[in-house]
Protein backbone atom coordinates (compact mmCIF):
# COMPACT_ATOMS: atom_id res chain seq x y z
CA UNK A 1 0.00 0.00 0.00
CA UNK A 2 2.53 2.31 0.88
CA UNK A 3 4.70 1.45 -1.52
CA UNK A 4 2.16 1.65 -4.47
CA UNK A 5 1.98 5.53 -3.14
CA UNK A 6 5.13 6.66 -2.82
CA UNK A 7 5.46 4.89 -6.19
CA UNK A 8 3.16 7.06 -7.57
CA UNK A 9 4.49 10.18 -5.97
CA UNK A 10 7.88 9.67 -7.99
CA UNK A 11 5.80 9.50 -11.50
CA UNK A 12 6.86 11.91 -13.78
CA UNK A 13 4.09 14.42 -14.75
CA UNK A 14 2.00 13.67 -17.66
CA UNK A 15 3.25 15.52 -20.39
CA UNK A 16 -0.17 16.85 -21.76
CA UNK A 17 -1.66 20.03 -19.62
CA UNK A 18 -5.42 20.73 -18.79
CA UNK A 19 -7.86 18.10 -17.39
CA UNK A 20 -6.55 14.54 -19.03
CA UNK A 21 -9.60 11.79 -19.13
CA UNK A 22 -8.11 9.19 -16.30
CA UNK A 23 -10.92 6.78 -15.48
CA UNK A 24 -11.43 6.36 -11.49
CA UNK A 25 -10.27 2.69 -11.17
CA UNK A 26 -11.84 -0.04 -8.38
CA UNK A 27 -8.37 -0.22 -7.21
CA UNK A 28 -8.15 3.38 -5.88
CA UNK A 29 -7.56 2.91 -2.52
CA UNK A 30 -8.39 6.74 -1.33
CA UNK A 31 -12.29 7.48 -1.82
CA UNK A 32 -11.59 11.42 -1.27
CA UNK A 33 -13.21 12.54 -4.71
CA UNK A 34 -12.16 15.39 -5.63
CA UNK A 35 -9.74 15.94 -3.11
CA UNK A 36 -6.76 14.20 -5.10
CA UNK A 37 -7.31 15.89 -8.83
CA UNK A 38 -5.87 13.65 -11.04
CA UNK A 39 -3.78 14.54 -14.04
CA UNK A 40 -1.26 17.97 -14.53
CA UNK A 41 -1.11 20.09 -11.52
CA UNK A 42 0.39 23.45 -11.90
CA UNK A 43 2.67 25.31 -9.36
CA UNK A 44 0.90 27.64 -7.85
CA UNK A 45 1.21 26.78 -4.15
CA UNK A 46 1.47 29.71 -2.44
CA UNK A 47 4.12 28.50 0.00
CA UNK A 48 6.37 30.54 2.74
CA UNK A 49 9.70 30.78 1.64
CA UNK A 50 10.45 28.50 4.62
CA UNK A 51 8.20 25.80 3.22
CA UNK A 52 9.22 26.23 -0.20
CA UNK A 53 12.87 25.43 1.13
CA UNK A 54 11.31 22.40 2.18
CA UNK A 55 11.18 20.25 -1.51
CA UNK A 56 12.22 16.79 -1.62
CA UNK A 57 11.62 16.38 -4.88
CA UNK A 58 10.90 17.10 -8.41
CA UNK A 59 6.78 17.77 -8.26
CA UNK A 60 6.56 16.96 -4.25
CA UNK A 61 6.25 19.98 -1.75
CA UNK A 62 6.30 18.64 2.22
CA UNK A 63 3.74 20.68 4.14
CA UNK A 64 3.96 18.81 7.64
CA UNK A 65 6.39 17.08 9.10
CA UNK A 66 5.28 13.85 11.38
CA UNK A 67 6.14 16.13 14.30
CA UNK A 68 4.28 19.00 12.81
CA UNK A 69 0.99 16.38 12.14
CA UNK A 70 1.53 14.83 16.26
CA UNK A 71 1.53 18.33 17.76
CA UNK A 72 -1.46 19.28 15.43
CA UNK A 73 -3.29 16.20 16.80
CA UNK A 74 -2.42 16.72 20.38
CA UNK A 75 -3.77 20.46 20.31
CA UNK A 76 -7.07 19.46 18.43
CA UNK A 77 -7.31 17.03 21.59
CA UNK A 78 -7.27 19.63 23.99
CA UNK A 79 -9.42 22.25 21.49
CA UNK A 80 -12.52 18.72 21.50
CA UNK A 81 -12.00 18.54 24.98
CA UNK A 82 -12.25 21.96 25.27
CA UNK A 83 -15.39 22.53 23.38
CA UNK A 84 -16.97 19.69 24.31
CA UNK A 85 -16.53 20.13 28.27
CA UNK A 86 -14.64 16.89 29.06
CA UNK A 87 -14.88 13.41 27.16
CA UNK A 88 -18.26 12.84 28.33
CA UNK A 89 -20.66 11.19 25.28
CA UNK A 90 -18.49 11.71 22.81
CA UNK A 91 -17.36 9.48 19.67
CA UNK A 92 -14.61 9.98 17.59
CA UNK A 93 -15.70 8.66 13.77
CA UNK A 94 -13.02 8.49 11.31
CA UNK A 95 -13.72 8.81 7.84
CA UNK A 96 -12.40 5.88 5.77
CA UNK A 97 -9.47 5.33 4.44
CA UNK A 98 -6.99 8.17 6.60
CA UNK A 99 -9.44 9.84 8.66
CA UNK A 100 -9.58 6.15 10.90
CA UNK A 101 -6.36 5.91 12.09
CA UNK A 102 -6.20 9.70 13.19
CA UNK A 103 -9.94 8.68 15.34
CA UNK A 104 -8.32 6.38 16.57
CA UNK A 105 -5.13 8.60 17.67
CA UNK A 106 -7.20 11.15 18.96
CA UNK A 107 -9.10 9.19 21.25
CA UNK A 108 -5.42 7.81 22.76
CA UNK A 109 -4.70 11.22 23.25
CA UNK A 110 -7.40 12.45 25.29
CA UNK A 111 -7.97 8.99 27.33
CA UNK A 112 -4.09 10.28 28.13
CA UNK A 113 -5.43 14.13 28.79
CA UNK A 114 -8.76 13.35 30.78
CA UNK A 115 -8.19 9.23 31.43
CA UNK A 116 -11.59 8.74 29.99
CA UNK A 117 -11.70 6.66 27.44
CA UNK A 118 -13.32 7.92 23.76
CA UNK A 119 -14.69 5.55 21.77
CA UNK A 120 -13.58 5.17 17.82
CA UNK A 121 -15.18 3.93 14.97
CA UNK A 122 -14.82 3.92 10.89
CA UNK A 123 -16.96 5.55 8.71
CA UNK A 124 -17.01 4.45 4.91
CA UNK A 125 -19.31 6.95 2.90
CA UNK A 126 -18.89 5.41 -0.42
CA UNK A 127 -22.48 4.39 -0.92
CA UNK A 128 -23.61 7.87 -0.23
CA UNK A 129 -21.31 9.72 -2.46
CA UNK A 130 -22.92 11.96 -5.07
CA UNK A 131 -20.26 11.44 -7.39
CA UNK A 132 -20.63 7.73 -7.37
CA UNK A 133 -21.78 7.63 -10.83
CA UNK A 134 -19.33 9.44 -12.29
CA UNK A 135 -15.96 7.55 -10.66
CA UNK A 136 -17.55 4.19 -9.45
CA UNK A 137 -17.84 1.41 -8.73
CA UNK A 138 -15.43 2.23 -5.83
CA UNK A 139 -14.28 -0.07 -3.37
CA UNK A 140 -16.43 -0.08 -0.26
CA UNK A 141 -14.76 -0.09 3.14
CA UNK A 142 -15.77 -1.12 6.78
CA UNK A 143 -18.07 1.50 8.86
CA UNK A 144 -18.28 0.10 12.19
CA UNK A 145 -18.99 2.54 15.23
CA UNK A 146 -18.68 0.66 18.57
CA UNK A 147 -21.50 2.10 20.40
CA UNK A 148 -24.91 4.01 19.54
CA UNK A 149 -25.03 7.38 18.04
CA UNK A 150 -28.10 8.29 19.90
CA UNK A 151 -27.76 11.18 21.87
CA UNK A 152 -23.94 11.36 21.81
CA UNK A 153 -21.48 14.43 20.31
CA UNK A 154 -20.10 12.28 17.16
CA UNK A 155 -17.07 13.85 15.63
CA UNK A 156 -16.30 13.15 12.62
CA UNK A 157 -12.41 12.82 11.99
CA UNK A 158 -10.92 13.38 8.61
CA UNK A 159 -7.85 13.74 7.07
CA UNK A 160 -8.54 16.72 4.42
CA UNK A 161 -11.26 18.98 4.06
CA UNK A 162 -11.63 20.53 0.67
CA UNK A 163 -14.94 20.53 -1.42
CA UNK A 164 -16.89 19.22 1.60
CA UNK A 165 -19.00 16.95 -0.13
CA UNK A 166 -17.20 13.87 1.87
CA UNK A 167 -18.22 15.55 5.20
CA UNK A 168 -22.22 16.02 3.29
CA UNK A 169 -22.39 11.90 2.53
CA UNK A 170 -20.72 11.18 6.27
CA UNK A 171 -23.40 13.50 7.90
CA UNK A 172 -26.00 11.24 6.10
CA UNK A 173 -24.45 8.46 7.04
CA UNK A 174 -24.63 9.28 10.52
CA UNK A 175 -27.80 10.15 10.76
CA UNK A 176 -28.91 6.64 9.64
CA UNK A 177 -26.62 5.19 12.28
CA UNK A 178 -29.10 7.16 15.09
CA UNK A 179 -29.84 10.29 16.15
CA UNK A 180 -26.58 11.75 17.66
CA UNK A 181 -27.00 14.75 20.10
CA UNK A 182 -24.61 16.88 17.65
CA UNK A 183 -22.22 16.22 14.80
CA UNK A 184 -18.99 17.93 14.88
CA UNK A 185 -15.55 18.08 12.32
CA UNK A 186 -12.33 17.58 12.94
CA UNK A 187 -10.01 17.82 9.67
CA UNK A 188 -5.88 17.67 10.01
CA UNK A 189 -6.29 19.97 6.81
CA UNK A 190 -8.18 22.85 5.62
CA UNK A 191 -6.99 23.59 1.69
CA UNK A 192 -10.24 25.77 0.82
CA UNK A 193 -12.28 25.54 -2.19
CA UNK A 194 -15.41 24.61 -0.30
CA UNK A 195 -17.95 23.52 -2.71
CA UNK A 196 -21.45 23.33 -0.06
CA UNK A 197 -21.63 25.30 2.87
CA UNK A 198 -19.79 23.39 5.44
CA UNK A 199 -16.94 24.78 7.84
CA UNK A 200 -14.40 22.52 10.14
CA UNK A 201 -14.56 23.32 13.93
CA UNK A 202 -11.19 22.13 14.52
CA UNK A 203 -8.65 22.29 11.98
CA UNK A 204 -5.10 21.11 12.74
CA UNK A 205 -3.71 23.44 9.73
CA UNK A 206 -5.07 25.61 7.16
CA UNK A 207 -3.18 25.42 3.83
CA UNK A 208 -4.46 27.80 1.50
CA UNK A 209 -3.82 25.47 -2.20
CA UNK A 210 -4.51 25.56 -5.76
CA UNK A 211 -7.71 23.48 -6.87
CA UNK A 212 -4.77 22.15 -9.25
CA UNK A 213 -2.51 20.60 -6.30
CA UNK A 214 -2.43 17.57 -5.36
CA UNK A 215 -2.65 17.36 -1.00
CA UNK A 216 -1.41 14.04 0.57
CA UNK A 217 -1.72 13.38 4.02
CA UNK A 218 0.50 9.97 4.67
CA UNK A 219 -0.40 8.89 8.20
CA UNK A 220 1.88 5.77 9.80
CA UNK A 221 -1.29 3.17 9.97
CA UNK A 222 -1.45 3.07 6.45
CA UNK A 223 1.33 4.64 4.65
CA UNK A 224 4.39 3.88 7.07
CA UNK A 225 5.10 6.74 7.54
CA UNK A 226 3.30 10.42 9.01
CA UNK A 227 3.64 13.53 6.37
CA UNK A 228 1.42 15.85 4.31
CA UNK A 229 2.72 16.67 1.06
CA UNK A 230 1.75 18.58 -2.13
CA UNK A 231 2.10 17.40 -5.73
CA UNK A 232 3.02 19.17 -8.56
CA UNK A 233 2.60 18.69 -11.86
CA UNK A 234 5.85 20.59 -13.69
CA UNK A 235 4.06 21.81 -16.72
CA UNK A 236 2.44 25.13 -15.62
CA UNK B 1 -10.15 -5.15 -10.18
CA UNK B 2 -11.47 -5.47 -13.94
CA UNK B 3 -14.93 -3.47 -14.09
CA UNK B 4 -18.08 -5.84 -14.78
CA UNK B 5 -20.19 -5.44 -17.96
CA UNK B 6 -22.28 -8.28 -17.54
CA UNK B 7 -23.03 -11.19 -14.93
CA UNK B 8 -23.58 -14.01 -17.27
CA UNK B 9 -21.69 -16.77 -15.92
CA UNK B 10 -18.58 -17.70 -13.50
CA UNK B 11 -16.57 -18.22 -16.58
CA UNK B 12 -16.34 -14.69 -17.52
CA UNK B 13 -14.48 -13.79 -14.01
CA UNK B 14 -11.03 -14.00 -12.92
CA UNK B 15 -10.28 -14.50 -9.16
CA UNK B 16 -9.68 -11.25 -8.32
CA UNK B 17 -13.40 -10.24 -9.26
CA UNK B 18 -14.58 -13.08 -7.21
CA UNK B 19 -12.92 -12.09 -4.02
CA UNK B 20 -13.39 -7.82 -4.98
CA UNK B 21 -17.81 -8.90 -5.11
CA UNK B 22 -17.62 -11.46 -2.07
CA UNK B 23 -15.20 -8.44 -0.31
CA UNK B 24 -18.01 -5.95 -1.46
CA UNK B 25 -19.94 -8.25 0.21
CA UNK B 26 -18.93 -8.60 3.19
CA UNK B 27 -19.38 -4.78 3.16
CA UNK B 28 -23.21 -4.40 2.42
CA UNK B 29 -24.00 -7.79 4.63
CA UNK B 30 -25.16 -5.13 7.60
CA UNK B 31 -27.51 -3.71 5.22
CA UNK B 32 -28.71 -7.09 4.08
CA UNK B 33 -29.21 -8.19 7.58
CA UNK B 34 -31.03 -4.74 8.29
CA UNK B 35 -28.45 -4.08 11.36
CA UNK B 36 -27.90 -0.96 9.12
CA UNK B 37 -30.76 1.41 6.99
CA UNK B 38 -30.83 1.03 3.31
CA UNK B 39 -28.94 3.30 1.66
CA UNK B 40 -29.49 6.07 -1.50
CA UNK B 41 -26.76 4.28 -3.86
CA UNK B 42 -28.61 3.40 -6.78
CA UNK B 43 -31.24 5.96 -6.07
CA UNK B 44 -32.87 6.64 -9.52
CA UNK B 45 -31.79 3.62 -10.76
CA UNK B 46 -33.77 0.76 -12.33
CA UNK B 47 -33.95 -2.81 -12.36
CA UNK B 48 -36.14 -5.07 -14.39
CA UNK B 49 -36.30 -8.32 -12.83
CA UNK B 50 -37.08 -10.45 -16.18
CA UNK B 51 -38.45 -13.96 -14.70
CA UNK B 52 -39.56 -16.27 -17.01
CA UNK B 53 -39.23 -19.31 -15.07
CA UNK B 54 -40.82 -19.58 -11.45
CA UNK B 55 -38.69 -18.96 -9.04
CA UNK B 56 -39.78 -17.07 -5.77
CA UNK B 57 -36.44 -16.89 -3.55
CA UNK B 58 -34.54 -15.64 -6.03
CA UNK B 59 -36.54 -12.91 -7.36
CA UNK B 60 -36.98 -11.67 -3.58
CA UNK B 61 -34.08 -12.03 -3.01
CA UNK B 62 -32.56 -9.58 -6.23
CA UNK B 63 -35.84 -7.14 -5.27
CA UNK B 64 -34.74 -6.88 -1.56
CA UNK B 65 -31.20 -6.60 -2.61
CA UNK B 66 -32.34 -3.53 -5.14
CA UNK B 67 -34.29 -1.58 -2.72
CA UNK B 68 -31.69 -1.80 -0.02
CA UNK B 69 -29.87 -0.04 -2.66
CA UNK B 70 -32.58 2.31 -3.23
CA UNK B 71 -32.95 0.91 -6.85
CA UNK B 72 -36.63 0.97 -8.40
CA UNK B 73 -37.75 -2.65 -9.17
CA UNK B 74 -40.09 -3.57 -11.91
CA UNK B 75 -40.90 -7.24 -12.00
CA UNK B 76 -41.86 -8.81 -15.34
CA UNK B 77 -42.59 -12.60 -14.89
CA UNK B 78 -44.17 -14.60 -18.01
CA UNK B 79 -47.16 -15.30 -16.18
CA UNK B 80 -49.89 -12.34 -17.15
CA UNK B 81 -47.40 -10.98 -19.50
CA UNK B 82 -46.96 -10.33 -22.93
CA UNK B 83 -44.93 -13.30 -23.05
CA UNK B 84 -47.77 -15.47 -22.60
CA UNK B 85 -49.37 -13.57 -25.53
CA UNK B 86 -46.53 -15.23 -27.79
CA UNK B 87 -44.35 -11.84 -27.75
CA UNK B 88 -40.68 -13.19 -28.72
CA UNK B 89 -37.66 -12.94 -26.47
CA UNK B 90 -36.21 -10.28 -28.72
CA UNK B 91 -39.30 -8.13 -28.83
CA UNK B 92 -39.35 -8.06 -25.05
CA UNK B 93 -36.08 -7.13 -24.63
CA UNK B 94 -36.24 -4.31 -27.12
CA UNK B 95 -39.30 -3.30 -24.75
CA UNK B 96 -37.83 -3.33 -21.65
CA UNK B 97 -34.81 -1.27 -23.35
CA UNK B 98 -37.43 1.44 -24.36
CA UNK B 99 -38.95 1.73 -21.09
CA UNK B 100 -35.36 3.09 -20.10
CA UNK B 101 -34.24 0.27 -17.39
CA UNK B 102 -30.70 0.11 -16.08
CA UNK B 103 -30.32 -3.02 -15.35
CA UNK B 104 -31.87 -6.65 -16.37
CA UNK B 105 -32.13 -9.44 -14.15
CA UNK B 106 -33.10 -12.45 -16.11
CA UNK B 107 -34.28 -16.31 -15.02
CA UNK B 108 -34.98 -18.66 -17.76
CA UNK B 109 -35.41 -22.00 -18.62
CA UNK B 110 -33.20 -21.89 -21.53
CA UNK B 111 -29.61 -21.74 -21.50
CA UNK B 112 -27.84 -19.05 -23.13
CA UNK B 113 -30.97 -16.61 -22.66
CA UNK B 114 -29.06 -14.18 -20.58
CA UNK B 115 -26.37 -14.08 -23.15
CA UNK B 116 -28.58 -13.32 -25.61
CA UNK B 117 -30.24 -10.68 -24.14
CA UNK B 118 -26.74 -8.92 -23.73
CA UNK B 119 -26.12 -9.13 -27.35
CA UNK B 120 -29.63 -6.94 -27.71
CA UNK B 121 -29.27 -4.32 -25.22
CA UNK B 122 -26.26 -2.26 -24.14
CA UNK B 123 -27.61 -2.44 -19.81
CA UNK B 124 -25.66 -4.54 -17.87
CA UNK B 125 -27.51 -8.12 -17.69
CA UNK B 126 -27.06 -10.05 -14.82
CA UNK B 127 -28.42 -14.01 -14.88
CA UNK B 128 -30.56 -15.25 -12.14
CA UNK B 129 -30.38 -18.82 -13.44
CA UNK B 130 -30.73 -19.95 -16.91
CA UNK B 131 -31.96 -23.63 -18.03
CA UNK B 132 -28.74 -26.37 -16.63
CA UNK B 133 -26.23 -23.72 -17.40
CA UNK B 134 -25.06 -21.34 -14.61
CA UNK B 135 -26.54 -19.71 -11.34
CA UNK B 136 -23.80 -17.21 -10.87
CA UNK B 137 -25.09 -15.14 -8.20
CA UNK B 138 -25.93 -18.59 -6.32
CA UNK B 139 -22.31 -19.56 -6.28
CA UNK B 140 -21.06 -16.37 -5.09
CA UNK B 141 -23.46 -16.23 -2.35
CA UNK B 142 -22.35 -20.07 -1.49
CA UNK B 143 -17.93 -19.37 -1.73
CA UNK B 144 -19.11 -16.06 0.43
CA UNK B 145 -21.24 -18.12 3.17
CA UNK B 146 -18.13 -20.91 3.22
CA UNK B 147 -15.40 -17.91 3.41
CA UNK B 148 -17.53 -16.18 6.23
CA UNK B 149 -17.24 -20.19 7.82
CA UNK B 150 -14.02 -21.22 6.99
CA UNK B 151 -11.68 -18.32 6.13
CA UNK B 152 -9.43 -18.25 2.95
CA UNK B 153 -10.68 -21.08 0.88
CA UNK B 154 -7.57 -22.07 -1.20
CA UNK B 155 -7.06 -25.86 -0.11
CA UNK B 156 -10.19 -26.45 1.34
CA UNK B 157 -12.30 -29.39 0.34
CA UNK B 158 -16.34 -29.23 -0.56
CA UNK B 159 -18.48 -31.78 -1.58
CA UNK B 160 -21.04 -31.50 -3.62
CA UNK B 161 -23.63 -34.38 -3.43
CA UNK B 162 -26.48 -34.96 -5.95
CA UNK B 163 -28.13 -34.27 -8.90
CA UNK B 164 -24.93 -32.56 -10.57
CA UNK B 165 -26.47 -33.41 -14.32
CA UNK B 166 -29.17 -31.32 -14.09
CA UNK B 167 -27.80 -28.55 -11.82
CA UNK B 168 -26.64 -24.70 -13.12
CA UNK B 169 -25.76 -24.55 -8.93
CA UNK B 170 -23.33 -26.97 -9.30
CA UNK B 171 -21.43 -26.34 -12.61
CA UNK B 172 -21.29 -22.39 -10.89
CA UNK B 173 -20.58 -23.81 -7.97
CA UNK B 174 -17.32 -26.13 -9.05
CA UNK B 175 -16.47 -22.40 -10.78
CA UNK B 176 -16.38 -20.79 -8.37
CA UNK B 177 -14.60 -22.72 -6.18
CA UNK B 178 -11.94 -23.57 -8.54
CA UNK B 179 -11.05 -19.91 -9.02
CA UNK B 180 -10.61 -19.62 -5.13
CA UNK B 181 -8.27 -22.39 -5.10
CA UNK B 182 -10.40 -25.06 -3.21
CA UNK B 183 -11.02 -28.53 -4.18
CA UNK B 184 -14.15 -30.36 -4.81
CA UNK B 185 -15.12 -33.74 -4.82
CA UNK B 186 -18.88 -34.95 -6.72
CA UNK B 187 -20.62 -37.55 -4.94
CA UNK B 188 -23.45 -38.55 -7.51
CA UNK B 189 -25.47 -41.67 -8.85
CA UNK B 190 -23.87 -42.31 -12.35
CA UNK B 191 -27.07 -41.35 -13.89
CA UNK B 192 -27.15 -37.70 -12.24
CA UNK B 193 -23.20 -37.56 -13.59
CA UNK B 194 -22.84 -35.27 -16.47
CA UNK B 195 -21.79 -36.39 -19.83
CA UNK B 196 -17.72 -34.86 -19.52
CA UNK B 197 -17.62 -34.34 -15.89
CA UNK B 198 -14.09 -35.60 -16.09
CA UNK B 199 -12.72 -32.40 -17.88
CA UNK B 200 -14.39 -30.21 -14.88
CA UNK B 201 -11.22 -30.78 -12.76
CA UNK B 202 -12.71 -32.24 -9.96
CA UNK B 203 -12.64 -35.66 -7.92
CA UNK B 204 -15.71 -37.90 -8.52
CA UNK B 205 -16.99 -40.58 -6.08
CA UNK B 206 -19.77 -42.63 -5.43
CA UNK B 207 -18.78 -43.49 -2.00
CA UNK B 208 -20.45 -40.58 0.28
CA UNK B 209 -19.22 -42.21 3.36
CA UNK B 210 -15.49 -42.53 2.72
CA UNK B 211 -15.27 -38.59 1.32
CA UNK B 212 -17.13 -37.09 4.27
CA UNK B 213 -13.79 -37.23 7.29
CA UNK B 214 -12.08 -35.44 4.65
CA UNK B 215 -14.92 -32.50 4.13
CA UNK B 216 -14.80 -28.59 5.18
CA UNK B 217 -17.96 -28.31 3.23
CA UNK B 218 -20.72 -30.63 2.28
CA UNK B 219 -23.34 -28.82 -0.29
CA UNK B 220 -26.68 -30.78 -1.02
CA UNK B 221 -28.38 -30.10 -4.44
CA UNK B 222 -31.52 -30.64 -4.53
CA UNK B 223 -33.33 -33.38 -6.60
CA UNK B 224 -35.06 -31.48 -8.93
CA UNK B 225 -38.14 -33.53 -10.29
CA UNK B 226 -39.54 -30.83 -12.33
CA UNK B 227 -36.33 -31.74 -14.69
CA UNK B 228 -36.55 -35.05 -14.22
CA UNK B 229 -38.15 -36.67 -17.24
CA UNK B 230 -36.71 -40.14 -16.53
CA UNK B 231 -36.02 -42.92 -13.99
CA UNK B 232 -32.06 -41.87 -12.86
CA UNK B 233 -32.92 -43.16 -9.36
CA UNK B 234 -35.18 -46.02 -8.46
CA UNK B 235 -37.08 -44.63 -5.29
CA UNK B 236 -36.38 -41.16 -3.35
CA UNK B 237 -36.29 -43.39 -0.27
CA UNK B 238 -33.03 -45.20 -1.89
CA UNK B 239 -31.84 -41.79 -2.78
CA UNK B 240 -31.92 -40.76 0.30
CA UNK B 241 -30.22 -43.81 2.09
CA UNK B 242 -27.36 -43.30 -0.68
CA UNK B 243 -27.17 -39.99 -1.31
CA UNK B 244 -28.94 -38.10 1.66
CA UNK B 245 -27.56 -36.51 4.84
CA UNK B 246 -28.33 -37.75 8.15
CA UNK B 247 -27.31 -37.33 11.71
CA UNK B 248 -25.29 -40.67 11.00
CA UNK B 249 -23.17 -39.15 8.32
CA UNK B 250 -23.18 -35.61 9.78
CA UNK B 251 -21.39 -36.81 12.59
CA UNK B 252 -18.52 -38.06 10.43
CA UNK B 253 -17.89 -34.55 9.26
CA UNK B 254 -15.01 -32.61 10.96
CA UNK B 255 -15.57 -30.78 13.76
CA UNK B 256 -15.74 -27.46 11.55
CA UNK B 257 -17.67 -28.99 8.53
CA UNK B 258 -20.29 -26.80 7.61
CA UNK B 259 -23.74 -28.19 5.67
CA UNK B 260 -25.35 -26.51 2.54
CA UNK B 261 -27.78 -26.12 0.17
CA UNK B 262 -29.25 -23.87 -2.07
CA UNK B 263 -33.08 -24.25 -1.46
CA UNK B 264 -35.19 -25.20 -1.75
CA UNK B 265 -35.19 -28.47 -0.04
CA UNK B 266 -36.78 -32.06 0.14
CA UNK B 267 -36.61 -32.35 3.46
CA UNK B 268 -36.49 -36.32 3.86
CA UNK B 269 -34.87 -36.46 0.65
CA UNK B 270 -31.17 -35.51 0.24
CA UNK B 271 -31.66 -34.10 3.95
CA UNK B 272 -33.56 -35.42 6.85
CA UNK B 273 -34.71 -32.73 8.87
CA UNK B 274 -32.72 -33.22 12.08
CA UNK B 275 -29.54 -32.28 9.54
CA UNK B 276 -31.48 -29.36 7.77
CA UNK B 277 -32.34 -27.95 11.59
CA UNK B 278 -28.85 -28.68 13.28
CA UNK B 279 -26.55 -25.91 14.02
CA UNK B 280 -23.90 -26.95 11.27
CA UNK B 281 -26.88 -26.28 8.86
CA UNK B 282 -26.17 -22.54 7.80
CA UNK B 283 -28.71 -22.80 5.11
CA UNK B 284 -30.95 -19.86 6.17
CA UNK B 285 -27.45 -17.65 6.55
CA UNK B 286 -27.45 -18.27 2.89
CA UNK B 287 -30.20 -16.91 2.37
CA UNK B 288 -29.46 -13.74 4.10
CA UNK B 289 -26.31 -13.70 2.45
CA UNK B 290 -27.42 -14.20 -0.70
CA UNK B 291 -29.06 -10.81 -0.28
CA UNK B 292 -25.96 -8.95 0.35
CA UNK B 293 -24.69 -10.88 -2.11
CA UNK B 294 -26.79 -9.80 -4.88
CA UNK B 295 -26.40 -5.79 -3.57
CA UNK B 296 -22.39 -6.60 -4.30
CA UNK B 297 -23.23 -7.09 -7.94
CA UNK B 298 -26.07 -4.73 -8.43
CA UNK B 299 -23.43 -2.23 -6.67
CA UNK B 300 -20.43 -3.29 -9.22
CA UNK B 301 -22.65 -3.11 -12.26
CA UNK B 302 -24.98 0.03 -11.56
CA UNK B 303 -23.20 2.49 -9.49
CA UNK B 304 -20.63 3.73 -12.07
CA UNK B 305 -21.09 5.17 -15.25
CA UNK B 306 -18.14 4.06 -18.09
CA UNK B 307 -19.14 7.20 -20.20
CA UNK B 308 -19.19 9.84 -16.88
CA UNK B 309 -16.33 7.91 -15.61
CA UNK B 310 -14.13 9.64 -18.77
CA UNK B 311 -15.37 13.30 -17.52
CA UNK B 312 -12.92 14.55 -14.48
CA UNK B 313 -14.11 16.89 -12.36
Amino acid sequence: MGARLLASIDEPPRPHAGHPARRASFNDRSCEAGKEHQGAFSVRLRLPPERASRHRSAGVTQLLTADEVSRALRRLAHELLEANRGADDLVLVGIQTRGVPLAKRLAALIEDIEGTEVPAGALDVTLYRDDLTRRGPLPLGETRVPVSVDGRTVVLVDDVLYTGRTIRAAMEAVLELGRPARIRLVALVDRGHRELPIRADHVGKNLPTSADDRIRVLVEEVDGRDEVVAEEGADA
Amino acid sequence: MKPLANLLSIEDLDAEQVVGILDTAEQLLPIAERRRNSVPTLRGKVVCNLFLEDSTRTRISFDIAAKRLSAEVINFSAKGSSVSKGESFKDTALTLDAMGVDCVVVRSGSSGAPLQLSRYLEVPILNAGDGWHQHPTQALLDVFTMRRHLGDLAGRHVVVVGDVLHSRVARSEVQALKLLGARVTLVSPPTLLPPAVERWGVQVSQDLDAVLPDADVVYLLRVQRERMHRAFFPTSREYSRVWGVDVARLEKLPDHAIVMHPGPMNRGVEITADVADSERAVIVEQVTNGIATRMACLYLLLSGDAEGAEVTA
